[in-house]
């Protein structure tokens, strides 16, 4: 029983959890600290405010406000597990985006832009179908599909300009990303009839979907209710009072398509190969171009799809004034394929742990004196760590293949990786 | 004319700078994608240094009394508070990438998103809003730009187009850039440190095995790239959002580093680069407003071309000649590379 436990520590797999996991934690204790600091310094916070604080940082999730006597009171909170689940929806798909690209070697930091144009391209399509001319869960399908599409042509760009001119496709996501942030907000400037009028209480922003385009008097308006919105599935009677929509359910069912993909077809293989050893698998008779620029396209439709999820789901206003700053859900989605260390299904859960620091955040500004943006910094902890453990891991497979095959069992395989660094620095001398 | 060049000017500056500062870095082989998040939170630093100086009494009793050079004082200061932090800032990625040997993209990305949450967190905290200006509610044009009347000249005396394009209506922080940009460019292409920290960007091998210690050089590009960053994020804040830290520098960082491929890593062509893009900037802001000839016709408003696409040009030509270019670019050959004394 005992080696059997010492194999499953040793796994791979394990390893990968066990580095998650202590970078959550450490993102986790930075934030207390913060916390903690903070609420030291400020004249109006205190020690007990700052416990508060981290105690809903470490909890947040199960936070049910404050009780009669002004403490904090905790229990299952259907509100918070819902939205969530619904926050988590297109992390979920944005963190697939960037775990496909990493897994064929790519870095996609155009996911914010492949998401903006996803956004673009849903909006146009779901309020520019009159609501009578088609039913509704056909328009629904038509504008899911538009933003993977152009998603996916914006992932485009980047990997055609990798494969053909072997430009770093870091740099140009980057200034796809911007372009984009100025096209949609050119776009939407321009065309006028999808900026809301109706709700105009806020400026910038286009309508719900949950608006449908009528013929009213022979002038075309925009009518709440006729338009469409993710189907609720019964979600909103488990989670009552949440956002929450079927929306998650197509995430799962995409995450596991992606799984699948990667794992059991041929064209995951090669895109697996290509992200190995470009050159070995070009040797192998793998087209790595093709490849390359199918990662692209995949990232670039996940992230779109992403959008399109979350804005169909009929109540919420896209702001469109973007060419100021960037889509936080696309970044978003480096620290989720990171933490999943890439994999599809662990993406799922990231993208959930993900969303659940988004929810802590919003409970902290509304119960505490602290403010949601805590939660951002545990998270850019979080990818800082990642920067390295990525490289860990990396080292540790690496040692695995030199190593003859009956090694990797052997308990000292840990120490020789460790001491590995100080070899080179006994160069040095 | 006057007032375009002055514009141009307002936002070429922070971005030559800034673009500097990523030359610095990936000369020495350190690509710094950070320099978005470094440059937010140069300015969040002087912003702050500003608002709680603007407390004490000497410089309180300075803006009574109109006493201009103190005041400059303090936005050199600023500047230096903000280029300090910068570069400790910056530490966190020279440390993952030269001691930890870190992939120095998803580094540089952790900085990006860090900046902005710690820095909106602090505000947050500090004013109880999401913007962080000057004490009071003084805009920053009262307190540090250079006048006519600041040199005791009248407000309707003519300077002339020179006098009146750079003396009058400017800041100080515009041509102590401009110096800083031309005596680095000296300092990284003339001295025996500018040449050792550039072979450490091209062949750090080579250059380790004639004594150069590769992993100092590193720190040292990093460190003056965070400190260029965060003052340009400062500069950037001073002059064109009236000395406000939002968390946000509206993308000004990923600019420069289109400035910086543009200018094919080379200072000439960097400020060259600046300059235009910089133009682009300013016209996307104002172009309604911007009188070239003087003759009262709005000719740039005329032509009827949206705002959005001059805020976009600057990505699509760096995109375009990054295509073009791309066989014969003068990247830094190792940039990016982790520097591993074992590795042949």
């Amino acid at each position: 029983m005992k080696d059997q436990g010492r194999t499953l520590l040793q796994k791979d797999g394990t390893k990968t959890v066990l580095a998650s996991l202590l970078s959550i934690a450490i993102g986790l204790l930075v934030g207390s600290v913060l916390v903690l600091v903070v609420g030291l310094f400020s004249g109006n916070l205190g020690l007990s405010s700052a416990w508060e604080g981290i105690r809903l940082i470490m909890f947040g999730i199960l936070s049910t406000g404050r009780n009669a006597a002004g403490g904090l009171s905790w229990g299952f909170n259907p509100q918070s597990i819902g939205n969530m689940l619904f926050r988590a929806t297109p992390l979920i798909l944005t963190g697939l985006s960037v775990s496909v690209a990493f897994k064929t070697g790519l870095f996609n930091i155009g996911a914010p832009g492949q998401y903006l144009m996803g956004t673009m391209a849903t909006l146009t399509i779901a309020l520019g179908i009159p609501a009578s001319a088609l039913p509704g869960p056909l328009i629904w399908l038509l504008a899911f599909l538009g933003g993977m599409a152009a998603g996916a042509l914006w992932g485009c760009i980047p990997g055609l300009v990798k494969a053909l001119l072997n430009i770093n496709e870091v740099l140009a996501c980057i200034m796809t990303n911007w372009i984009a942030a100025s096209l949609v907000t050119w776009f939407f400037d321009a065309t006028k009839v999808f900026q809301n009028t109706v709700e105009n209480t806020k400026s910038s922003y286009v309508y719900k979907t949950a608006y449908g385009r009528t013929l009213v008097d022979g002038t075309w308006t925009y009518v709440d209710g006729s338009g469409v919105q993710t189907a609720k599935l019964g979600l909103d009677k488990l989670f009552p009072g949440s956002q929450v929509n079927g929306g998650i359910l197509v995430a799962i069912l995409i995450a596991i398509g992606v799984y699948i993909l990667m794992t059991k077809t041929t064209l995951g293989y090669q895109l697996k190969a290509c992200g190995s050893n470009r050159h070995a698998a070009r040797y192998a008779g793998v087209n790595d171009k093709r490849n390359i620029v199918l990662s692209m396209a995949i990232a670039g439709a996940l992230s779109g799809a992403g959008a399109a999820l979350y804005y169909l789901a009929g109540n919420t206003e896209f702001y469109w004034q973007t060419y100021q700053s960037l889509p936080a859900t696309g970044f978003n989605g480096i620290p989720v394929a990171l933490l999943a260390a890439n994999h599809p299904i662990g993406v799922i859960f990231t993208g959930c742990f993900m969303s659940m620091l988004n929810i802590v955040g919003l409970q902290l500004t509304s119960l505490t004196a602290y403010n949601e943006y805590i939660t951002d910094v545990i998270i850019s902890v979080i990818v800082y760590l990642s920067a390295f453990s990525l490289l860990i891991k990396m080292l540790l497979s690496a040692r695995r293949k030199d190593e003859p095959a009956a090694m990797p069992d052997s308990p000292a395989e840990d120490e020789s990786a460790q001491s590995a660094p100080a070899e080179k620095g006994g160069e040095q001398a | 004319m006057t007032f375009l060049i002055q514009q141009t000017l307002l936002y070429a500056v922070p971005l030559m700078i800034v673009a500097l500062a990523g030359v610095f870095a990936e000369r020495s082989g350190i690509i710094n994608l950070a320099l978005e998040g470094i440059m937010i939170f140069g300015a969040f630093v002087g912003v702050l240094f500003v608002n709680l100086m603007q407390g004490a009494a000497l410089f309180h009793d300075a803006y009574a009394a109109k006493n201009w050079l103190v005041l400059q004082g303090l936005e050199l200061l600023a500047m230096l508070a903000a280029a300090v932090m910068g570069a400790v800032f910056s530490l966190l990625l020279s440390f993952a990438s030269v001691n930890l040997k870190a992939d120095q993209t998803i580094g540089g990305t952790a900085l990006n998103l860090m900046a902005p949450a710690l820095v909106l967190f602090l505000i947050r905290i500090i004013a109880n809003q999401n913007t962080l200006g000057m004490a009071d509610g003084s805009d920053a044009a009262s307190w540090f730009m250079i006048k006519k009347s600041t040199f005791g000249i009248d407000r309707k005396t003519d300077l002339g187009f020179l006098g009146e394009t750079f003396i009058n209506k400017v800041y100080l922080a515009t041509y102590v850039c401009i110096l800083l940009f031309i005596v680095l460019s000296v300092l990284l292409y003339k001295t025996r440190f500018g040449l050792r920290l550039r072979s450490c960007g091209e062949n750090p091998q080579a250059a380790d095995s004639l004594g150069i210690n590769v992993y100092k050089m590193r720190y040292a590009g990093t460190t003056i790239s965070g400190a260029l960053a965060g003052m340009g994020g400062f500069v950037y804040a001073l002059t064109t959002a009236n000395c406000a830290s939002t968390g946000d520098v509206a993308g000004f960082g990923f600019l420069a580093l289109a400035v910086m491929i543009f200018g094919n890593w080379k200072p000439l062509n960097i400020a060259g680069a600046a300059l235009l893009f910089g133009l682009f900037k300013c016209v996307a802001a104002s172009y309604a407003s911007i009188d070239i000839n003087g003759d009262g016709i709005f000719m740039l408003q005329e032509i009827g071309v949206s705002s959005h696409v001059y805020r976009m040009l600057p990505y699509v030509i760096t995109l375009v000649v990054l295509a073009f270019t791309s066989q014969k670019s003068r990247a830094p050959k190792a940039e990016g590379i982790p520097y591993d004394k074992g590795q042949r």
